[in-house]
Parts: C-alpha cells; sequence; structure tokens
C-alpha cells in the first residue's frame, strides 16, 4: 500500500513538485536565514577570535566588548603579572582612527596595537608579507576586509601608504582575520607605534591580554585577577560570549531574523498544507474506495505519512543543500568569510519541516480519516 | 442461466435505517426483510431517492443500519469489531462504483490488483493474478496503461477486474453502467455476467438502466424505503 501511497503523491507531479517547493524553500528560508544570523552576531566576537593566544582579557570594570571599552592606566599591566598563575601578561591597544587613502578617500578604521615583543594580538595567519614586518618604522598590517574596502580590485595593498591620523603609515602585510561586525578596516600595528598614531590622553591601555601557567584554570586565574586588580578579567570564551551578547541586545538582528524564519515556516505551512489539502480532496474518492474495499484507517495514516516522509525528506534535503550552496557560491565575499552552518541549524531547520508535516499531514488526514466509505456510492 | 443454489448469501432482518436532516429525522429504508442468493444476479431497482444505495451500502458492511441484522455468509456482520468489519470486506466483497475510483497515477494491472496489495500480496504477483482477469475482460494489452488513458466502457472493465480480483464471495455493484453509453453498458454488463456469476458468489446491481434487465436472474423493487417486488422478472407496471 505504501507503493500506491508514494506513486498516488509523486503521479500528481503538480502537487507533488508544489509540496517538495514549499517544505524546499521553507528549509532554505530558516537554514540560511539562521546561519547568517548565528554568523553574523558571532562577528561580534571576532576582537577576541583575532587574538588567538589571549586566554585571559583583562579590563576597565566598565569595559563590555572588545570595542565597548574604557581605558585603564599603564600601570595595569604590572598588577596583572604580579598575580599567582599569570604566566604572561602584554598590552593591546584598540582605538578608532580615520585614515585618508591616496585616492583621498576619508575611511574610519579600527587601529589594533599589539605587543611590540611578542607581537600577540596579531591573528594566527598572514596572507601576505611576514608579522616580522611590524618592526620596520610606520608599518601596519592591514585586514584581508580592509584590502576590498580601501582598494579597487587588483590594487596591490603592500607598499601602500596612508596618512593615520595625518601620520604616515605603510602597508606592510595583510593578516588573515575574521570580519569585524561591521566590516570595519582594520590595521594592525605594534603597541608603542599606536600610541603615536592614536592622540591620546593619560590612560591608553584597553586591554591587558593575559595566559595561564601550566596546569592552571583560566576561570580560576581570571577570578585571582579581579580580586587582587579590582580589574575585569574574563576568559577568552567568557568575553567572547559578551560580544556576541552585545550585538544580541543592541541591534534589531535578532528581531529581523526571527520574522524571517517565523515567515519562512508560515510559509512553509502554507505552500504545503495547501496543496497536500488540495491533493488530498483530488484523492478523496479513491481514498474512499479504498476504505470501502477494505484499507484500515491506521492503513490510510501509514500511507499519508508515507508521502509526507517522501516529500519532507527530499524537500528538506534540496533546502539543505540550497543554503550549502548559496554559502558556497557566497564564501568568496569577504562579509560572508569564514561562514560555516553550525549542526544545530539543520537540525532547527528539521524540526520546523517535522512540524509543518505533521501539522498539514493531520488537517489534510482529518478529511480522509472522517470520510465514510459509504460516500463511494454517492 | 446459472441455476441458483439456494443457498443464503445474505440474510438481511429487518433493517431500518433513519438519516437526520436538520431537525428531522428522516426514515429512508422501514425495515426490510430479505435475502440474496448465491449463484445469481440480483438487481436492485427502484425510484430515485427508493433507498437503493442505502440498502446495498448496509448489506456490505459499509453503512451502519439504525436497526436491523446482517448477515454475509453467515456472519452477523455488525457485531464484529471496526478492524474486523474492515478486513471481513477485504477478503469477502468486490466493489464496483459508477465512477470507477481508479488510482490515476497507478497503471491498470495495478489497479485492478489493489485488493491484493491491500491484503499484503506482493506487487509483481499481485499484477499478474490482476492481468489474468484482465485477458479474461479483452483488456490485458491495455494493463500498462494508466487509466486515464482508456475509455468509459474499459475503465469499468478494470474496476471489474478490481472487484473480482481476489475472488470475493459478495460483489456488490451501484450503478456500473450509468456513465457508460448504452452498447458500452450493455458489453460491460454482458462480461460482467461472464466473470462475477459463480456457484457460489452472490452479486447485487443496483441500477436505473432497464437496457439490461434482462440479464438479472431476480430482481428486486424499492419504493419509500420498502421492498414491492421480488421476482425473476421486472413487474408489469414497470
Ligand atoms: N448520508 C445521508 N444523509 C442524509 N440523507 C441521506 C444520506 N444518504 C441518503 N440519504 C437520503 O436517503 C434517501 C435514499 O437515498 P439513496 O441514495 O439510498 O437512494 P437511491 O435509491 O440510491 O437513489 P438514486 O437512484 O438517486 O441513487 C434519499 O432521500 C437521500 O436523500
Ligand atoms: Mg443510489
Amino acid at each position: 500500500m505504501l507503493w500506491i501511497a508514494i506513486r498516488m503523491l509523486t503521479g500528481d507531479a503538480q502537487k507533488f513538485y508544489g509540496l517538495l517547493f514549499g517544505i524546499a524553500f521553507s528549509t532554505l528560508l530558516i537554514t540560511q536565514q539562521l546561519t547568517i544570523f548565528v554568523n553574523l552576531i558571532e562577528r561580534g566576537a571576532s576582537g577576541v577570535f583575532n587574538a588567538p593566544e589571549a586566554e585571559i582579557w583583562v579590563m576597565d570594570p566598565v569595559s563590555r566588548t572588545t570595542d565597548v571599552k574604557y581605558e585603564m592606566p599603564s600601570t595595569a599591566l604590572d598588577e596583572v603579572r604580579s598575580v599567582r598563575g599569570v604566566e604572561w601578561a602584554v598590552p593591546h591597544l584598540r582605538a578608532a582612527a580615520s585614515v585618508r587613502t591616496s585616492t583621498g578617500d576619508l575611511e574610519g578604521v579600527a587601529i589594533i596595537g599589539v605587543d611590540d615583543a611578542t607581537l600577540i594580538g596579531l591573528p594566527r595567519n598572514m596572507l601576505e608579507g611576514d608579522k616580522n614586518v611590524l618592526s620596520r618604522p610606520d608599518s601596519v598590517i592591514i585586514d584581508d576586509v580592509g584590502v576590498t574596502n580601501m582598494f579597487a580590485d587588483g590594487t596591490d595593498p603592500i607598499g601602500q601608504r596612508l596618512e593615520l591620523n595625518d601620520q604616515r603609515a605603510v602597508i606592510r602585510g595583510v593578516a588573515d582575520s575574521i570580519p569585524a561586525f561591521t566590516s570595519q578596516v582594520v590595521l594592525y600595528t605594534k603597541y608603542t607605534n599606536a600610541l603615536n598614531y592614536v592622540p591620546g590622553s593619560r590612560n591608553r591601555l584597553s586591554f591587558v591580554l593575559a595566559g595561564v601557567s601550566e596546569g592552571q584554570d583560566a576561570a580560576t586565574v581570571a577570578a585571582r585577577i579581579e580580586e587582587q586588580t579590582g580589574l575585569k578579567a574574563e576568559t577568552r570564551d567568557e568575553f567572547a560570549q559578551a560580544g556576541i551578547d552585545f550585538i544580541i541586545q543592541n541591534t534589531g538582528i535578532p528581531t529581523n531574523f526571527g520574522i524571517t524564519v517565523a515567515l519562512g515556516f508560515i510559509v512553509g505551512v502554507a505552500i504545503v498544507g495547501l496543496t497536500f489539502s488540495l491533493f488530498i480532496r483530488d484523492n478523496i474518492k479513491q481514498f474512499g474506495a479504498l476504505k470501502a474495499i477494505g484499507v484500515t484507517n491506521s492503513k490510510i495514516v501509514r500511507m499519508v505519512g508515507a508521502q509526507a516522509l517522501l516529500v519532507g525528506s527530499v524537500g528538506y534535503a534540496l533546502g539543505v543543500l540550497g543554503t550549502a550552496g548559496f554559502m558556497y557560491a557566497f564564501s568568496a565575499v569577504p562579509q560572508f568569510k569564514g561562514f560555516y552552518i553550525p549542526w544545530q541549524i539543520p537540525l532547527v531547520s528539521l524540526v520546523a519541516v517535522v512540524l509543518i508535516l505533521a501539522l498539514t499531514g493531520w488537517l489534510a488526514l482529518r478529511s480522509v480519516l472522517n470520510t465514510e466509505p459509504a460516500s463511494v456510492f454517492r | 442461466m446459472v441455476k441458483p443454489t439456494g443457498e443464503a448469501a445474505i440474510h438481511a432482518r429487518g433493517i431500518t435505517r433513519d438519516f437526520q436532516a436538520g431537525q428531522s429525522t428522516i426514515r429512508v429504508l422501514h425495515g426490510i426483510d430479505t435475502e440474496i442468493r448465491a449463484g445469481e444476479m440480483t438487481f436492485v431497482v427502484g425510484e430515485s431517492g427508493s433507498g437503493k444505495t442505502t440498502l446495498i451500502s448496509i448489506m456490505c458492511g459499509i453503512l451502519w443500519p439504525t436497526d436491523g441484522e446482517v448477515k454475509v455468509f453467515g456472519n452477523d456482520i455488525y457485531s464484529l469489531s471496526d478492524s474486523d468489519l474492515v478486513n471481513f470486506r477485504l477478503q469477502n466483497i468486490g466493489f464496483i462504483f459508477q465512477q470507477y475510483n481508479l488510482i490515476p497515477s497507478i497503471d491498470v494491472a495495478a489497479n485492478a490488483a489493489v485488493p491484493l496489495i491491500a491484503q499484503g500480496m506482493p506487487i509483481d504477483k499481485a499484477r499478474a493474478r490482476a492481468k489474468v482477469l484482465l485477458d479474461k475482460l479483452n483488456i490485458g494489452d491495455q494493463a500498462d496503461k494508466l487509466p486515464n488513458q482508456l475509455s468509459g466502457g474499459q475503465q469499468q472493465r478494470v474496476a471489474i477486474a478490481r472487484a473480482l480480483v481476489h475472488e470475493p464471495r459478495l460483489v456488490v455493484c451501484d450503478e456500473p453502467t450509468a456513465a457508460l453509453d448504452a452498447s458500452s453498458g450493455r458489453r460491460v454488463m454482458d462480461l460482467l455476467r461472464e466473470v462475477a456469476v459463480a456457484p457460489d458468489r452472490a452479486c447485487i446491481i443496483v441500477t436505473h438502466d432497464n437496457r439490461i434487465f434482462d440479464l438479472a436472474d431476480r430482481i428486486l423493487v424499492l419504493e419509500d424505503g420498502r421492498v414491492t417486488h421480488d421476482g425473476t422478472d421486472m413487474p408489469h407496471d414497470h
């Protein structure tokens, strides 16, 4: 009977493809939007991810994220270094600046000053040039999104001169980094160099990045730093989460994506529900005949279940493949750089598909189950 | 004509059926007592609204009587559980509907094999069995086509094959020729008589079609929910 059920469904090409489209469309919309959402809000933590060596971020108690921060006096560095369990601690400067390009455009950039000696604070990998180029005077390393934002296609950024807050800077390398939430251009330079670029008051130290000694737990050491220095110390994971939470709380992004995801679900219910009901209605005589001939209601439920399963699995697969295809197609676009589909998201859309089919299948089934076998003679 | 064996295939006693029409209750069948015998083709005739469809629906186990008892081959069918009754129909009854009700997306052989498939027989075996019957009905060469590629008369022959493929002991047909023109209706009925009537099988046909009355072994006339004639011929006033 299941064979008959499947043939009934696939034999009606128009409705079969309608159902597939409905499921695939919902899956695509939900999966794709959730994927972009998750990747986008994770950009709120890009500053943390781009400094992979730091196990603990130490900051002024009012600082919240890599970008929402209040500077500390430079003495904070030595205080952190003196805490037991801290293996190393380095200064980290983050500041906004404006840069005038050779073509005269003004662009807002983020300046990141990394430790002079260890270069801790730089992204792990370089796309062009070597990290040590920073030892040359006036050197900056630009991030790859910055290259596309600041230079015309095909322009080699290496050797380009910039006016950074009215001071000379030369790009000598390109870092392989995760773009900031705002896709703002990021320039890395040595800490002491950064102090020159950023006009400053007394306190210029944005963060102290620290590593813990062998056998020490980052959370414990962070707690000890807080207790001993009165500063705020967060582990890498905590601080990354803080960056994400900040985006969630301070932008309309979750609402916007939430609305789109809900729309995907509703459109799915509408398309699939309508098509399923039409399909059942068109075949109600056949179902009635089957019931009269001697097919039990539970077998009918299984038949419709098989139809839903077929539509669901094929439609879902198409939707997820579509999302993967979309991500692949856009992977070269810097704003989508590093986007991935977390495994939880296909699971969420699977649940949505199951819900859509359970809801619409149940609605469609009711009319079949309520059909009296005697109605076939009318 | 096949000699009636006299064995009662269906015993109907005091069959009453009411329908609810808004506030009021309409009695469509008024305590019908009758027997349908195996080996015979029994026609149920009567004016529109006289209760023919209601009566045969009750006799074949798809419509509960308001009152009365129906025994089909000795089984009091309305005392069976729901699922036992469904299964009883699957094993013992063949149906032919006015509108054929074939499944459009499976081929003719599979359509004819539906009762066997529903009984759990593998598709290939069931189709092979159905093909034998389709051959008998002169549409064996259409076995691999879809129903809508056939004429109405051919589709009704597929429906006949479906009604007989599982060798049921009771075959019920409601207006099997109503959707057909006169000559194909006649051909279909001739074939039905040939293949459906058997010593141990009862066959009930509801019809308006007086051109085929000569094929009946027995004719029941219903008027306003009562049997007013029961004989081998039509009464003269009809
Ligand atoms: N499900 C139902 N609900 C309400 N009334 C019904 C129902 N089924 C049948 N009736 C009524 O019962 C009466 C007999 O109907 P039935 O279908 O048995 O007549 P029939 O002799 O088969 O007529 P026809 O030749 O037009 O098919 C009619 O008045 C009809 O309106
Ligand atoms: Mg009728």
